[in-house]
């Protein structure tokens, strides 16, 4: 009885795993594209498109299939190597360079329509433009915002920053010394990941980092301009003791309790945290968006979009194209935006009234939309390996205190610049 | 004598702070799971919930097909467990009563084996398959999970195997016994623990196995719940915490219920009085 029980389950168990999915089925075509879509209201917003599509062409069936943020790298490698990607990939603009150059992915210049082109600002296409092709459509962005608690700053009576007139950073460093004492900080950053943050940061004091030679090379160069956020961080953590040190290595959801809990005035976090704000913050809870400090090039900061690519071993490329053309269509992209907190790309999609209210801070993460660049390390190869094993610890480092600037500097440069050129012989 | 009860206190003292280690991120899990977001925000987060909640649960089935993963899951750690006791044990009692250099060969690939990183054997392993057509099918995925833990069964079976002492089987010779009849109903009885064992090992493994799963599923309907469990994550980590907390209770939940009915088997200790020192 108990070997016919483990037959019958060892049988079910072959027929359960030899059923696969075809790729067309009476003649049409299958799509199957692949979305990292995770808050519920995103999924549902990505589910009902697919919904709409496949309503409207009988011809074109797409398959949503869901993938997650946290693997995407590594099970998209597997699935180029293996041929069986899926056709129309959801990922980030900074995720796509070794692919692009791998030649995984299709060149979308002549697959998009005019009208998507021009839909989004050309410093928006910089961001998935790798060499001469384009690899992929950035649709969703967000910019690190300040989340602040309007009570404290109201009662402390400083300046409230807006797009147009921001803080600049000595005077957000003023402002956070000012709110902070008695076991409370005016800031807290979250810094688990520091080097995104800093380098998208620093655009807005001009700095760049990534310097690319007339022989087409990447070098870094920590300059003046590189140094000024990062200084302000070490000098609010390490001198004036107005940020958290505790919080340095947390993630940004790490941060809120003591945000709710009114250890920290202020919290710079992407712009789509404020869906976990309105979730989980206290009632009555007073808190409001405000544009991240400013430098000599204003607002200004770097940006890593979400992005829509093909592969390029799809064999309905054209089909694909056609697919992410319905799903950016402007009132669309608003429905993505709305679903995932964050801000689109498209100009006119920015301009949906739904995306320019003050509640929940839209409006200022809107006015900021014009201001948001390419990522600085967006098309360095061999940016991944420089972050980890260099820039990440030397960051980390100099933020706790451990090493001083010139160090930092000595590392970034020196030991960063050995790394690059492995990737550019 | 004194030292003896002060000895015996700290070993409980020990055992004690050992049990807490192990429990104290499943408690953390299971009280997390019953908090809405608001509690979650907390500063001061308490054990037990104030306001306990189902809306985890509910948002988390609403959202993942969580029953449909978790069969997907058990098929394939249950036919990765069978298979795998079913080709460990003959191999491991070879292995263990048999000392030649073929087995001894086999010993040691056993050992090197468990070195491979995940990473090194990925993508040729994603090819064969792709060839053998078993990319994004279960059965594909359940013999990598029986390849996966063969060599640590084999091993551990190996283990029980020279626990039996020889003088069992050669009792059961003089009695009359044919070399099946004592594997059989000798040997294979006084094996059942390891076999359990093994085989719950097996099972565990593949359970909660992640990496495989997400490079050689495909589509939603064939994902195992490890997979599933991830996307309740966001990029750079942020994660659904009250949803995944649920599923991940939930997905627990099985392992912890096989471990409490086996567990006697485990620690039966068999062997006791099967041969007269």
């Amino acid at each position: 009885m108990r070997g016919r029980l483990i037959g019958l389950l060892v049988l079910t168990l072959l027929l359960a795993g030899c059923t696969s999915g075809g790729a067309a089925r009476d003649g049409r075509i299958t799509l199957r594209f692949q979305s990292l879509a995770w808050q519920e209201e995103s999924v549902q917003a990505n589910k009902e498109l697919v919904k709409e599509w496949n309503a409207s062409h009988p011809d074109v069936n797409v398959e949503y299939v869901q993938g997650s943020w946290d693997s995407v790298h590594d099970q998209l490698l597997t699935s180029f190597e293996g041929g069986e990607a899926p056709d129309i990939i959801h990922d980030a603009s900074d995720d796509l360079a070794d692919f692009a150059y791998g030649g995984y992915l299709a060149d979308l210049s002549d697959l998009l329509p005019a009208r998507l082109k021009s839909g989004i600002p050309p410093h928006s296409w910089d961001t998935t433009t790798f060499g001469d092709g384009v690899y992929g459509v950035p649709f969703l962005q967000e910019p690190r915002v300040l989340i602040a608690n309007a009570t404290w700053l109201k009662r402390a009576a400083v300046r409230i920053p807006t797009a147009q007139h921001p803080w600049s950073w000595p005077e957000f460093r003023k402002i956070t010394e000012q709110l902070s004492g008695n076991g409370k900080y005016g800031v807290a950053w979250p810094l688990k990941e520091p080097v995104s943050a800093t380098l998208n940061l620093s655009l807005s004091t001009g700095g760049e980092l990534f310097h690319r030679g007339a022989d087409g090379k990447v070098k870094v160069r920590f300059e003046a301009a590189d140094q000024v956020v990062p200084r302000t961080i070490h000098d609010q953590a390490n001198t004036d003791h107005s940020a958290s040190p505790t919080t340095l290595g947390s993630g940004g959801s790490d941060t809120l309790p003591g945000f709710f809990g009114g250890k920290y005035a202020m919290v710079p976090l992407g712009f789509s945290y404020r869906q976990q704000i309105v979730q989980q913050a206290p009632k009555g809870f007073d808190w409001q968006v405000l544009p991240a400090p400013a430098g000599a090039d204003g607002p200004t900061q770097g940006v890593s979009p979400q992005t829509l690519s093909i592969a390029q071993d799809s064999k309905h490329k054209k089909e694909a194209a056609e697919f992410i053309d319905f799903l950016l269509r402007p009132r669309n992209m608003v429905r993505l935006a709305l679903g995932d907190w964050m801000l689109p790309t498209g100009t006119q999609a920015l301009k949906d009234p739904a995306l320019r209210t003050a509640e929940n801070g839209w409006a200022t993460g809107t006015a900021l939309a014009a201001q948001l660049r390419s990522a600085p390390a967006q098309s360095v190869r061999g940016y991944p390996e420089w972050k980890d094993k260099v820039a990440t610890p030397a960051f980390q480092e100099y933020y706790s205190g451990a090493i001083g600037l010139d160090e930092l500097r000595h590392r970034l440069e020196n030991d960063g610049n050995l790394v690059l050129a492995r990737y550019q012989r | 004598m004194r030292t003896r009860t002060t000895t015996r206190i700290g070993q409980y003292a020990a055992l004690l702070a050992y049990l807490v280690f192990l429990a104290f991120p499943f408690l953390w899990l299971l009280s997390t799971a019953f908090k809405s977001p608001r509690e979650l925000g907390s500063l001061h987060p308490t054990w037990i919930p104030r306001h306990p909640t189902l809306d985890n649960f509910r948002q988390a089935f609403d959202e993942q097909p969580l029953l449909h993963a978790a069969l997907n899951s058990l098929l394939a750690a249950a036919g990765a467990a069978i298979v795998a006791v079913l080709v460990a044990t003959p191999l491991a009692y070879v292995m263990a009563r048999r000392r030649t250099g073929l087995t001894r060969a086999a010993t040691g690939w056993v050992i090197v084996s468990q070195a491979f990183p995940l990473v090194l054997v990925i993508i040729p392993l994603f090819l064969v398959l792709k060839n053998l057509r078993l990319i994004n099918s279960l059965a594909g995925l359940t013999l990598v999970y029986v390849v996966w833990a063969l060599p640590f069964a084999l091993w551990m079976l190996a283990g029980y195997v020279r626990a039996v002492p020889a003088e069992v089987e050669e009792a059961a010779a003089v009695d009359g016994a044919g070399r099946a009849r004592t594997l059989i109903s000798v040997v294979a009885p006084l094996l059942a623990p390891g076999i359990v064992a093994t085989g719950l090992f097996a099972f565990v493994t593949a359970w909660n196995e992640f990496f495989f799963a997400l490079v050689l599923l495909k589509t939603p309907e064939k994902q195992t719940l490890p997979v599933v469990l991830t996307h309740f994550i966001g990029a750079e980590g942020v994660a659904d915490l009250g949803p995944l907390s649920a599923a991940a209770f939930l997905a627990t939940l099985p392992s912890l219920v096989v471990f409490a009915i086996v567990q006697r088997r485990i620690t039966g200790g068999m062997l006791t009085g099967a041969v007269k020192n």
